[in-house]
């Protein structure tokens, strides 16, 4: 079937830090080009999630009179805390004997969402198209085997694959050079890094799952500026976590909690340890008289150095976490991920200029503070690896006395999907009832998110063996994928006494976790129709 | 033939309202923003009307704030020919934008004016009667099918008792319900078009229209909590509660 086609010097599929970042400073380079943006969410900001105290580093080099431009960069940290959390003790870790990335008196505290919208005006106003609604579902090869573009995704198609009068078929964007910047686990991106080979050498990539909820909460409580985190309680000794609390504008917090997907117990559920963790003593008290007023779950990256693949091919270019460019120790993303763009951008700008090869992104990036500050934080979540406690007091060694400078680099030995240890092996955890006051259950919280994804479209969470969840998952793992999932789309029902396996894909918030998580690999996210998955605001 | 749709820009439908604290409205910041549904069925409905030949151009118009215009733009991606955006900031009541759409009917001189039977924001479904009273026109409400012959429309109801199938003639007023088509998607190609496709800019105060709102709002609260129900033991005890507790029997 031929499809309609569009050309352009540059396609940039995601529209988030990395993406945009990329799409505002070719035009800076090069007003001529023309650059076109897709991003699968309803509107740009709206599939975006994270905590977010926020370096302005990038911002400060590719915009730096964002001060006059209206940004939504308000909140200076003005304090910051950090707490070791027992069951019901916390025990306070003074600030000057954190290592120097953990520290943010420079730092804003912000909501990325909104940050995306205003990088999407600015580059909106440079002659970027953007177009929200439109999934890059197909990667386009020319005969030399080079990128070619993307293909959007068709609309109005049913169940069962059957168009619906509403069909529209989807279009070729075509791309001199196309700009990979889907975030973590881009669906895309992880086609290339396969094909290309990107990840040959690497460490297997490392994940976490990221919660976020807000809380808009009494005054007396608040505490505008603050910058809080925790370590411990409720996760054991061996599993890699820990908790966010920044006070933003409007009485609102920002709370959250990061576990690693290297966790071993089948019976863990990161969903459960975030609501758990609020009825900390420590937490509780800030947040109770208050409201939940969001909740939201994305996958982020924690390879860092070690895992990051080759980020250029022929004809395209990764960005940000689509390819992994986090600092897990800074616990911050977004400055990596606009830098990443901003040097894919000055690459393609010599390529089509200089004609030179896209291999320069690579040098660019080796000459950069962003391969210096990758490099320098690489050691720290594998020294995790060996627990919390020794975590940290290597990361102590490493960063506090060495500052990255350790002249050997740790290496992550298994990928995430690999770590689960059979369910009869492992402890059973016995998460509290909700009280709906302080926790709440998954439905309610995906309710949350405004997410919603068209009726009678086809299930966009594949499964390679339709069977094996019930015949080999189940049974050995106790079937992981109903909690590992933040919103509650995988169900294990009875029926007559048979255990079906139930995708409930309408529900899904575009974490990706099962994609990296399930055992065997057999859970592949697809793009669903445009505009489907959270209708996140101040995320 | 012409057709004049009227679009509104409202909260998304999938977005979860929330009421500003001080009761004094709800949150808009940062909310996504659609097309009011039913005003889809709408334009939806009047480019089909188009495409079989029937109808030679298709208006589509709306009156809000600065942005509202994304919701004409987009009404000009799936089909429209031309937007109308008359700008007014702050609430807008149906009467106002009835005696706007007034007016500009009285310009544009059209055969048809669609829009969805009512918003989803304010739900008052008034705007489409009080126009037909302003105009003197005859109206349709809650179509749920329109066929289009001489100089009359033969429309489709949906009302409490089933449907119901008049017929009006032309010039007239048909208010759209969701049941009416299935709106088409915007493809890329027709987005790009839409964005060359002129728009029309008016300021309410300018069509001497007082668009002051009459009604005062007092406060904006969220529906109470349903509470959690209870299991009775038999049928005796259900009734006994139901007479007793809840007074309904």
């Amino acid at each position: 079937m031929s499809r309609e086609s569009m050309e352009y010097d540059v396609v940039i599929i995601g529209g988030g830090p990395s993406g945009l970042s990329t799409a505002i400073k070719l035009k800076q380079l090069d007003p001529n080009l023309n650059v076109c943006l897709l991003e699968k969410a309803s509107e740009i900001g709206a599939h975006i999630l994270s905590g977010n105290v926020f370096e302005t580093r990038a911002l400060d080099e590719l915009l730096p009179n964002w001060k006059e431009l209206n940004s939504p960069i308000k909140t200076k940290v003005t304090k910051e805390k950090f707490l070791f959390l027992g069951k019901t003790k916390s025990l306070s870790w003074p600030t000057w004997l954190l290592p120097k990335v953990q520290q943010n008196h420079k730092n804003y505290i912000i909501s990325l969402a909104n940050l995306c919208r205003w990088l999407a005006e600015q580059a909106e106003g440079l002659g970027v198209e953007i177009f929200p609604g439109f999934p890059a579902s197909e990667i386009l090869y020319n005969d030399d085997g080079s990128v070619k573009g993307v293909a959007t995704q068709d609309m109005g198609i049913d169940k069962e694959g059957n168009k619906k009068d509403s069909y529209e078929p989807g279009i070729e964007l075509l791309g001199k050079v196309t700009v990979f910047a889907e975030g973590c686990r881009g669906h895309l991106g992880k086609q290339l890094i396969e094909k290309f080979e990107l990840s040959k050498d690497k460490d297997p990539q490392q994940y976490g799952i990221g919660f976020k909820e807000i809380w808009e909460i009494e005054e007396k409580n608040h505490e505008e500026g603050l910058v809080m985190h925790t370590a411990g309680w409720p996760l054991d000794n061996s599993t890699y976590g820990g908790s966010f609390m920044y006070h933003a504008e409007n009485k609102q917090v920002f709370l959250g909690y990061v576990i690693g997907l290297d966790y071993k117990n089948p019976h863990l559920s990161p969903f459960d340890e975030f609501q758990r963790f609020k009825t900390h003593p420590a937490i509780k008290k800030i947040i109770e008289g208050g409201k939940r007023i969001s909740y939201g779950a994305r996958a982020l990256i924690e390879g860092g150095f070690q895992s990051l693949p080759k980020m250029y091919m022929p004809g395209a270019l990764l960005v940000g976490c689509d390819a992994g460019t986090l600092n897990m120790p800074k616990i911050k993303g977004s400055h990596t991920a606009m830098k990443s763009g901003m040097i894919a951008a000055e690459s393609i700008h010599e390529h089509f200029k200089e004609n030179k090869d896209l291999s320069i992104y690579e040098d660019k990036f080796k000459n950069s503070w962003l391969h210096k500050e990758l490099y320098e934080a690489r050691n720290v979540k594998p020294s995790f690896s060996w627990g919390l406690i020794l975590g940290i007091i290597f990361t102590g060694i490493d960063q506090i006395l060495f500052r990255g400078k350790l002249p050997f680099t740790l290496k992550h030995k298994h990928a995430d999907h690999e770590t689960l240890k059979p369910a009869n092996k492992m402890p059973k955890i016995d998460y509290p009832k909700y009280d709906n006051v302080i926790t709440f259950d998954k439905t309610s919280s995906v309710y949350l998110t405004g997410t919603n994804h068209t009726e009678n479209q086809p299930v966009h969470l594949k499964l390679k063996d339709p069977d094996l969840p019930i015949n080999y998952t189940l049974e050995k793992f106790n079937e992981p994928a109903q909690l590992y999932c933040p919103a509650g789309v995988y169900e294990v029902q009875k029926e007559n006494d048979v255990n079906k396996f139930v995708i409930n894909s309408q529900n899904c918030i575009h974490c990706k976790t099962c994609d990296i998580k399930e055992p065997s690999q057999n859970i592949t996210w697809v793009t669903p129709e445009g505009s489907g998955g959270p209708r996140y605001g101040n995320m | 033939m012409k057709i004049l749709v009227a679009v509104k820009r409202v909260i998304d439908y999938n977005v979860q309202i929330r009421v500003k604290e001080d009761n004094s409205g709800i949150v808009t910041d940062n909310v996504k923003m659609s097309t009011n549904p039913p005003d889809d069925n709408a334009i939806e409905e009047a480019v089909k009307i188009k495409e079989s030949g029937k109808a030679t151009e298709v208006v589509a118009i709306t009156v809000g704030e600065e942005k509202a215009q994304e919701t004409v733009r987009k009404a000009l991606a799936v089909g429209a020919d031309r937007g109308i955006h008359v700008k007014a900031d702050g609430i807008l009541e149906p009467l106002a934008v009835s005696k706007i759409l007034q007016k500009i009917v009285e310009k544009e001189k059209p055969d048809l004016v669609f829009m969805g039977k009512q918003a989803i924001d304010d739900d008052c479904n008034q705007t489409g009667q009080m126009l037909s009273a302003l105009l003197n026109w005859p109206q349709a409400t809650f179509a749920s099918k329109i066929e289009v012959k001489d100089n009359k429309l033969e429309v489709t109801r949906e009302i409490d008792e089933g449907l119901e199938t008049i017929e009006i003639n032309t010039p007239a007023i048909v208010t759209c319900d969701l049941r009416l088509n299935e709106p088409r998607y915007a493809s890329l190609p027709n987005i790009m078009k839409a964005k060359k496709k002129p728009i029309e800019e008016l300021i309410a105060s300018d069509l001497g229209v007082d668009i002051t709102p009459r009604i005062e709002q007092v406060k904006v609260e969220e529906p109470p909590k349903r509470k959690a129900g209870i299991k009775v033991a038999s049928v005796a005890e259900l009734v006994q509660k139901l007479k007793n507790e809840a007074k309904v029997i």
